[in-house]
């Protein structure tokens, strides 16, 4: 009965998915919030149809669990208009140097769940010739670093798997959007020495999200700071960015 | 450790500062070492949202439980912001029912500071909306308070300063209003006589407020604008208004500490003679304003704090009692104006009875002065505080930085009965602010 459109965040527990949640219900979408916990889901849930009117759904997803992707799509009640996810993992890098298990979930986590689920959207989203595809990604997929490579090189791998389905799907009426957030005070981010004026808080990330699905940007950087330093540290000389610590 | 300090810069301490995830993290995060208190939106100027050990985040608890659009009866979570509540309800036709003088503060700190609005001389402060409490206790237990349940720790929580327990969540109630739009009236005051008698013809407007010149002298001594409110219905507006005005975020900034030097006596006194001839200009009529400059005339600022440069300022509000008042005011705002380095931000306004038992409001007129810290100000703010005490006067805890133990416990009556409660909420005493130790903790 309801005409208005509906949004899905894929890890919309976590600060951004929250922030996004509350962009979207702001301007009158219908939300569905999917994570792994959906207990920690549903006091969310519950701010947003108190604040905006909006209907709200609740639903399990596991980025790790890629059988599961089919049925999941099959189990909503219909197919969304936009679809956002935010599901990653930082993990840590020393650990991830040799601990194989450890730097397969980074990997997993940040590439081949998020990718996956946001290319079987894509599929049907084809087929309904329309739909817009926001992947949230990260300035480290942008140069490998020796901080953070392997949390870096599955953002990259993310990236590439966005700018490639955006080429293929923007002829079919579907937009996608890659989003590059730069530092966000965040849990993810806590207790980490972050450089204050790159850094935004989360609904800052939440309003570009809507912007760029509304204005089908396709690939935001959340502060415009990240943009230019993101050129440079990609034009350093590999000779010399080799040498750099950070 | 993180150094921490209040919306004025002074003190800053070092302290052990968690943002917990959950409720079952704050009681753990209070039960388990002495000397924690909750911290809001770091809005009160002192040292009330810094812990004696450790400072309890709690803004990440930002999300709205439940509201009813037939009785404006909402329950949140205490790290809710004023200016999220009246960005989401205010076009749904719902606003907090007080309002302090920035909207950057949260839900708890709030109540615990159980601040006013202009609207205090007839509707009282915020806690007077405030229906019921969930407070994590210095044990680490929830527990549930109002007035007709553990009613003794819902009048020492309104205007506890946190020193009662960590407030969690609340229920409330929101004013229903036609549009987001005031009509303003202005009245200019040539003195304090004028001044006070404006206020006090003010008392049957809904807003009243006075922005106070303590920069002028003589017979100008006390010269105010005196600026009127009430709600404006859809039918005052402007074709073409929206019924709801975007509040827009700061548009300026303050981007560095400036040099101490920036405010100076001539800078303050021509600012002033400036502010006030136009102000005088545009009195008379009335006009419809945004709330948002009616209300929450900095915060289009971004940190406005840091004009008073790197060592920060004190916030200095007072409250007299009617009787005498004009004397004790004349006689404040004469030593103010001779002194010469009160800022510009300067305001006289009449309050009510106040509702907690350490709520700061009490039938009379209260005055805020800034001043940044050099110089002899302590001592100069010492001898302003003799003459509140001997007025029967008190200083907003909210504001506070350095008022000693005896001013305050000559202004707060209801100090020892407030002890008392707090001792049986938290017989170990976990829960100590930096300001409690400095004026409520037995040494």
């Amino acid at each position: 009965m309801t005409s208005r459109k509906t949004v899905l965040v894929l890890g919309g527990s976590s600060d951004i998915g929250r922030a996004a949640a509350r962009a979207f219900a702001r301007r009158g979408y219908d939300v569905a919030l999917a994570g792994r916990d959906v207990a920690a889901l549903e006091p969310d849930a519950a701010d947003l149809r108190a604040r905006y009117s909006v209907d709200v759904g609740v639903h399990r997803f596991d980025v790790l669990d890629t059988a599961s992707f089919e049925g999941f799509v099959g189990s909503l009640p219909a197919l969304p208009d936009v679809v956002i996810s935010i599901v990653g993992l930082l993990g840590m890098q020393e650990s991830a140097q040799s601990d194989l298990a450890h730097a397969t979930t980074i990997m997993r986590s940040n590439y081949e769940g998020p990718s996956l689920i946001l290319g079987l959207f894509a599929e049907k989203f084809l087929g309904r010739g329309s739909g817009t595809i926001v992947g949230v990604s990260s300035v480290a997929g942008d140069r490998g670093r020796a901080s953070n490579y392997v949390y870096g090189s599955a953002k990259a791998g993310f990236s590439a798997f966005l700018s490639g389905l955006r080429a293929r799907a923007s002829r079919g009426g579907v937009h996608v959007v890659t989003v590059k957030p730069g530092f966000v005070r965040t849990k993810m981010t806590e207790g980490m020495k972050l450089i204050g004026p790159l850094t935004v808080e989360a609904p800052v990330v939440g309003d570009a999200i809507l912007a760029a699905v509304e204005n089908k940007t396709d690939v935001v950087y959340v502060s415009g700071k990240w943009r230019l330093v993101m050129l440079i540290i990609k034009t350093l000389p590999e000779a010399v960015f080799k040498k750099l610590k950070f | 450790m993180t150094l921490v300090s209040g919306w004025g810069r002074f003190p800053v301490v070092d302290t052990d500062l968690l943002r917990p995830r959950s409720f079952e993290a704050v009681g753990d995060a209070v039960a388990d070492v002495t000397g924690s208190v909750a911290r809001g939106n770091g809005r009160a100027y002192g040292d009330a949202a810094i812990g004696a050990a450790r400072t309890v985040a709690m803004t990440g608890f930002d999300r709205v439980r439940s509201f009813d659009p037939a009785t404006g009866r909402i329950r949140l979570e205490a790290g809710v912001l004023l200016a999220d509540l009246i960005d989401t309800f205010g076009s749904r036709g719902f606003l907090p029912f007080v309002v302090p003088g920035t909207r950057f503060v949260s839900v708890g700190g709030a109540i615990a500071s159980d601040v006013h609005g202009k609207n205090h001389h007839c509707e009282g402060g915020f806690g007077r909306y405030v229906d019921s409490i969930q407070l994590a206790t210095g044990e680490g237990q929830t527990i549930k308070v109002s007035r007709e349940q553990n009613s003794d720790a819902f009048f020492a929580t309104v205007g506890g300063m946190g020193l009662t327990g960590v407030i969690l969540e609340a229920t409330m109630r929101l004013r229903r209003v036609e549009t987001g739009w005031i009509r303003e009236r202005v009245i200019a005051a040539s003195d304090l006589d004028a001044a006070m008698r404006a206020l006090d013809a003010g008392d049957t407007a809904t807003y009243s407020v006075a922005w106070i010149d303590c920069a002028a002298r003589g017979r100008d001594l006390g010269r105010s604008l005196i600026y009127l409110g009430e709600h404006a219905g859809k039918d005052e507006l402007a074709d073409g208004a929206d019924a709801f005005p975007v509040g827009k975020n700061p548009g300026l900034s303050v981007p560095i500490d400036l040099p101490s030097m920036t405010l100076n006596r001539y800078s303050i006194r021509a600012f002033n003679e400036l502010y006030y001839r136009m102000g005088a200009r545009r009195a008379g009529g009335s006009h419809v304003v945004s709330l948002y400059p009616y209300f929450f005339p900095l915060d289009s600022i971004a940190d406005w704090n840091r004009i008073y440069g790197k060592r920060g300022f004190l916030q200095h509000q007072c409250v007299i009692p009617e009787d005498g008042a004009r004397a004790a005011l004349g006689e404040i705002l004469d030593r103010v104006a001779r002194r010469g380095d009160a800022s510009f931000l300067a305001v006289l306004k009449k309050l009510g009875q106040g509702d907690g038992l350490l709520s700061f409001p009490l039938p009379g007129y209260t005055l805020a002065l800034d001043f940044p810290v050099k110089g002899d100000i302590l001592n100069f703010l010492e001898e302003i505080d003799r003459l509140v005490v001997a007025a029967g006067g008190r200083l907003y805890l909210a504001k506070d930085a350095r008022q000693s133990r005896a001013t305050f416990e000559a202004g707060y009556p209801a100090l020892r009965r407030f002890n008392a409660i707090r001792k049986s909420l938290d017989p170990k005493g976990n829960i100590r602010s930096k300001l409690s130790q400095r004026l409520f903790d037995e040494v």
